[in-house]
């Protein structure tokens, strides 16, 4: 069962083919024997999973059953689950086990989606390559050594492993389309505001997104239609209606205007990936869609302005973990603020300090203006280049990374060109824009990413439009050479 | 050298919102330790604030009753520091865009004088936990019950020159709030707090001295001592050669000065920034209309209608409308005696007299506005001599029954039986007969007078007080005249 998509299970499922609870066991037996070899599991719920399964198929005897019921899937692990540990990553939260869900682990809990456990992720989701998590790194199904992209990297290494049909993940500045690219999977990042953020541990909390890492856009749509909603409990939530994603996945696609931002194809881009998205691109053509050049002036100042207003809003956010109620407190402390040095230079790695740091620096006195305030001048300025953009095209499209999967380690030394490996995804999480990847080509035998871009609650279009080339194409069907 | 006292106020005033400002957690006082932190009070991860909209409607109230520029925008901010009963290492205050813009209030001075204080501008804000530093052995306790409870801080222009201009500012801001029913300004319970900016000048001079800042005085006594022990150190300071330091300073009642917390080079970078959390506050008018029309008479408005509807003239007034339920009880009880000036002498006489020897608040006086109506209609319709209502009141005040009840147990009705009151000053005449002498041989008409109202004074005596007054008066003079 285990290259079934989401949608193949959950039919499997309704046809009584299969139980959740045989499922569920098969994939636990899967994570036990294979994950080491991926690292994408921080924490397995085998119990918490096998009872959830039975639920799930009791319910469905009962006629309760929905789409995603019964269906086993992995959390990152940045979702707070009720009394199942959550570590974001981090030496920080090693042992803590909120006692509360996430709205979106609430949703798909009543949804009947069985948790079999918590990914791997960059810490605090401050990564592009999964090798920040105090767990260790995540290693790519595409080949030995090779990085998943991050922060998401357990989320989409388990889904391009074949370990789970499907995961949650966060998107800050990339953190699911990049390693869907990287992992040859489709990631989706809803509008900002789309899926509420409750009980998601906070990086930057104007920026984050939760959305999907799938085999498919079909699959994408059913995970979509369950966790996006209002949420009261989120100030940032939007009180729109939710459609029916799946719904108007076969909409033709004559007349769709897609636009291809001039800045995408700079010198950024090799030429080989560049030639696998305009390739891409012309499957579009064929089915309809006209193509033009666009312009989003602003891009290349996105990278900059990014890392002064995440690092600025994570400086705050972290400083919650201090010792005091929970997470990691270091050993006897000698007064107050002995226990905060302590305690948050054991707890937090490398990577997060320097985005504390930075941000601290960011927002201080005499450097507000300079930093803060530019970078939000600049976030309004690429908003408005998007504006602009979507009042002549339906979507944009263009790569989602500026290379497929790299070598553990050849990015570690240098945080500069870390950040770059978002240069393409930044952008849409400044503007609050719905961004997704679908696999688009090939390059060196590693998946390509085919970035594509909406307007504001625009997911249905982007769906239909990543469906449509999924009809036609097979590039969401190439299997890792590594999975099981 | 003469010297000038400046003094600009913070007022923090706790708002009498049933749950907190950002979380659904009771803001009751008294509760068991953490008893009333939810997860979001306790900054768990990924628990986000969600603004209580019963705080801005009592931040707009204020603001209109002290005719104010209501923000139809405002905005919340992180304000970035470590301590142990600082949940999230940041306090959601209203840094750049607060709710409430500049207003005014009048303060009565006691030489009758009327001054116009300037209010800079009202925000909202959380409260901080508590820290307790006893009965833990070396260690501090922790109390996150009031973390979170909503404040308005009200920042007063520099506009005061005196502690007692200070004070009763002060006791106006009180008013204000409990007319309004936003705050119990229970300064005990720490409902209202205050601190103190003060610096000096010499007379003439405009630009400000260095300030400094007395943090939490809780009492408007403490407000015009420590205001009072500042400006005397500063000016010993400054005529001793010295100067003055930009710093905190903390006030000591019990050795009544105020003594250095921490200096300026300490302060710290509070790295102020929107909170993305929260959206922007907006507010139309509509809603400040609606607010505006919901409005009480406010103190200045109630003093006023005092004057022309009771006939007291402003300084009558101004005590009485310190707080609704004073000024409550004075309308009872002038409707009920038909007697407006008589019920201000009352109140303000014995009522106030004995509330402050006993310390208790209006809410609490045990002497009913009925009962004191029915003491005042006594004296009028003659049952009772004015002397001896006081010890009528005085047994109300004890608990010993209703006016009517309290002069008939302790016999006190006023004796108007002509017969009786002949027969009385017959007797006192006759014992007096060295008195009646003197007064019969008198020439001087003023000199007569005095001995006259001696004999008067003996027959109230021998009557126990009893004795209608008047009618001694006429007859005594009846029965001289006769003599003479």
């Amino acid at each position: 069962m285990h290259t079934s998509t989401l949608s193949e299970l959950a039919q499997a499922l309704e046809a009584g083919e299969t139980t959740s609870e045989a499922l569920t066991r098969e994939t636990l037996e899967r994570i036990q024997a294979h994950d080491g070899r991926y690292n994408s599991f921080i924490t397995v719920a085998e119990e918490r999973a096998l009872e959830q399964a039975r639920a799930a198929d009791q319910a469905r005897a009962d006629g309760r059953a929905g789409p995603l019921t019964g269906i086993p899937f992995a959390h990152k692990d940045i979702f707070c689950t009720e009394d199942l540990r959550t570590t974001c990553g981090s030496r920080m939260l090693e042992n803590f086990a909120p006692p509360y869900n996430a709205t979106v682990a609430q949703k798909l809990d009543d949804a009947g989606a069985v948790c079999v456990g918590k990914a791997n992720m960059d810490e605090f989701a401050m990564g592009s390559s999964n090798e920040t998590s105090y767990f260790g790194p995540v290693t790519n199904p595409w080949g030995d050594g090779l990085v998943p992209g991050g922060s998401s990297g357990g989320s989409a290494a388990a889904v391009a492993a074949r370990l789970v049909p499907a995961a949650t993940a966060t998107d800050t500045g990339g953190s699911i389309r990049q390693p869907a690219a990287l992992c040859g999977l489709t990631g989706l990042k809803p509008t900002y505001g789309r899926i509420s953020r409750y009980g998601i541990i906070a990086f930057a909390s104007s920026l984050d997104q939760a959305g999907t890492l799938t085999r498919d856009a079909r699959d994408a749509a059913l995970m979509l239609n369950t966790m996006a909603g209002f949420d009261p409990r989120d100030s940032t939530s939007l009180d729109r209606e939710v459609p029916d994603y799946s719904a108007s996945l076969e909409n033709d696609l004559s007349g769709l205007r897609i636009g291809l931002p001039k800045e995408y194809f700079s010198d950024d881009l090799s030429p080989e990936m560049a030639e696998q998205v305009r390739n891409a691109v012309r499957e579009y053509e064929k089915l309809g869609a006209t193509v033009k050049e666009i312009s989003l002036p602003h891009s290349h100042l996105a990278v900059a302005a990014y890392y002064v207003i995440a690092p600025a809003e994570a400086s705050a956010n972290l400083s919650r973990f201090d010792g005091v109620r929970y997470g990691h407190r270091c050993e006897n402390p000698q007064d107050l603020n002995d226990l905060y040095l302590r305690s948050r230079s054991e707890g937090f790695g490398e990577e997060v300090k320097r985005r504390i740091l930075v941000g601290t620096y960011a927002l201080s006195a005499g450097f507000f203006d300079a930093y803060y305030l530019k970078a939000q001048k600049v976030r309004r300025l690429i908003q408005q280049d998007f504006t602009d953009a979507f009042s002549e095209v339906d979507l944009i499209m263009g790569p989602t990374s500026p290379s497929p999967a790299f070598a553990q380690g050849d990015k570690t030394d240098d945080p500069i060109t870390m950040y770059l490996e978002d240069i393409f995804t930044i952008a849409s999480n400044l503007a609050g824009l719905p961004a997704m990847s679908i696999p688009g080509g090939m390059v060196n035998n590693l998946p390509v990413g085919l970035q594509i871009i909406g307007n504001y609650f625009d997911e249905a279009r982007m769906l239909n439009a990543a469906h449509r080339f999924q009809k036609v194409t097979d590039w969401h069907e190439k299997v890792a050479p590594n999975s099981v | 050298m003469q010297w000038e006292t400046v003094i600009g106020l913070e007022v923090h005033v706790q708002l009498a919102t049933q749950s907190k400002i950002f979380s659904g957690a009771s803001t009751a006082f008294g509760a068991e330790p953490n008893a009333q932190a939810s997860a979001i009070d306790l900054a768990m991860p990924g628990m986000l604030p969600v603004l209580n909209e019963g705080a801005v409607r009592m931040a707009v109230q204020f603001g209109l009753a002290v005719n104010a520029n209501i923000a139809h925008r405002s905005v919340f901010d992180r304000k970035n520091y470590f301590y142990a009963d600082l949940p999230k290492g940041y306090q959601i205050s209203q840094m750049y865009h607060p709710i409430v813009g500049k207003g005014e209030v009048s303060v009565n001075l006691s030489d009758g004088s009327e001054r116009t204080i300037g209010i800079e501008h009202a925000h909202l804000e959380e409260d901080a936990g508590k820290s307790l530093h006893e009965d833990f052995q070396g260690q501090s306790g922790i109390d996150l019950n009031r973390a979170g409870t909503p404040l308005l801080e009200i920042v007063s222009e520099p506009d005061m020159r005196s502690a007692e201009e200070a004070a009763a500012y002060l006791r106006k801001i009180h008013a204000i709030v409990t007319y309004l029913g936003i705050s119990d300004g229970d300064m005990s319970q720490g409902s209202m707090r205050c601190d103190c900016n003060v610096s000096v000048r010499p007379k003439g001079q405009t630009a400000f001295g260095t300030r400094s800042e007395i943090k939490n005085v809780n009492s408007f006594r403490f407000v015009e001592k420590a205001i009072n022990s500042e400006v005397e150190r500063q000016i010993e300071l400054i005529e001793d050669g010295g100067q003055v330091e930009q710093e905190t300073r903390l006030y000591d009642a019990d050795r009544d000065e105020t003594r250095s917390m921490r200096t300026k080079e300490f302060a710290n970078d509070y790295r102020y920034f929107p909170d993305p959390d929260l959206l922007p506050v907006e507010i139309d008018d509509d809603y400040i209309d609606t607010i505006r029309d919901g409005l009480p008479e406010l103190p200045d408005a109630k003093q006023a209608r005092f004057v022309t509807e009771y006939g007291l003239n402003a300084d009558e007034a101004g005590p009485l409308v310190q707080s609704q339920a004073l000024a409550d009880y004075f309308e009872q009880v002038a409707g009920g005696s038909g007697d407006a000036r008589q019920a201000a002498n009352w109140i303000m006489g014995e009522l106030a007299r004995l509330m402050n020897q006993n310390e208790v608040a209006i809410q609490d006086c045990p002497v009913s506005a009925d009962s004191l109506a029915t003491l005042i209609l006594r004296v009028q319709d003659g049952t009772i001599s004015g002397k001896l209502a006081k010890q009528v009141f005085e047994a109300l005040w004890n608990g010993d029954g209703s006016p009517d009840e309290i002069i008939e147990k302790q016999g006190l009705k006023q004796v108007s039986d002509s017969g009786e009151i002949e027969a009385l000053v017959d007797q006192v005449l006759a014992d007096n007969q060295a008195m009646v002498d003197d007064y019969l041989g008198e020439e001087v008409a003023k000199k007569q007078k005095k001995k006259f109202n001696a004999l008067v004074g003996q027959v109230m005596k021998a009557s126990q007080g009893k004795a209608n007054p008047a009618q001694v008066n006429e007859i005594l003079q009846k029965r001289l005249d006769t003599k003479g």
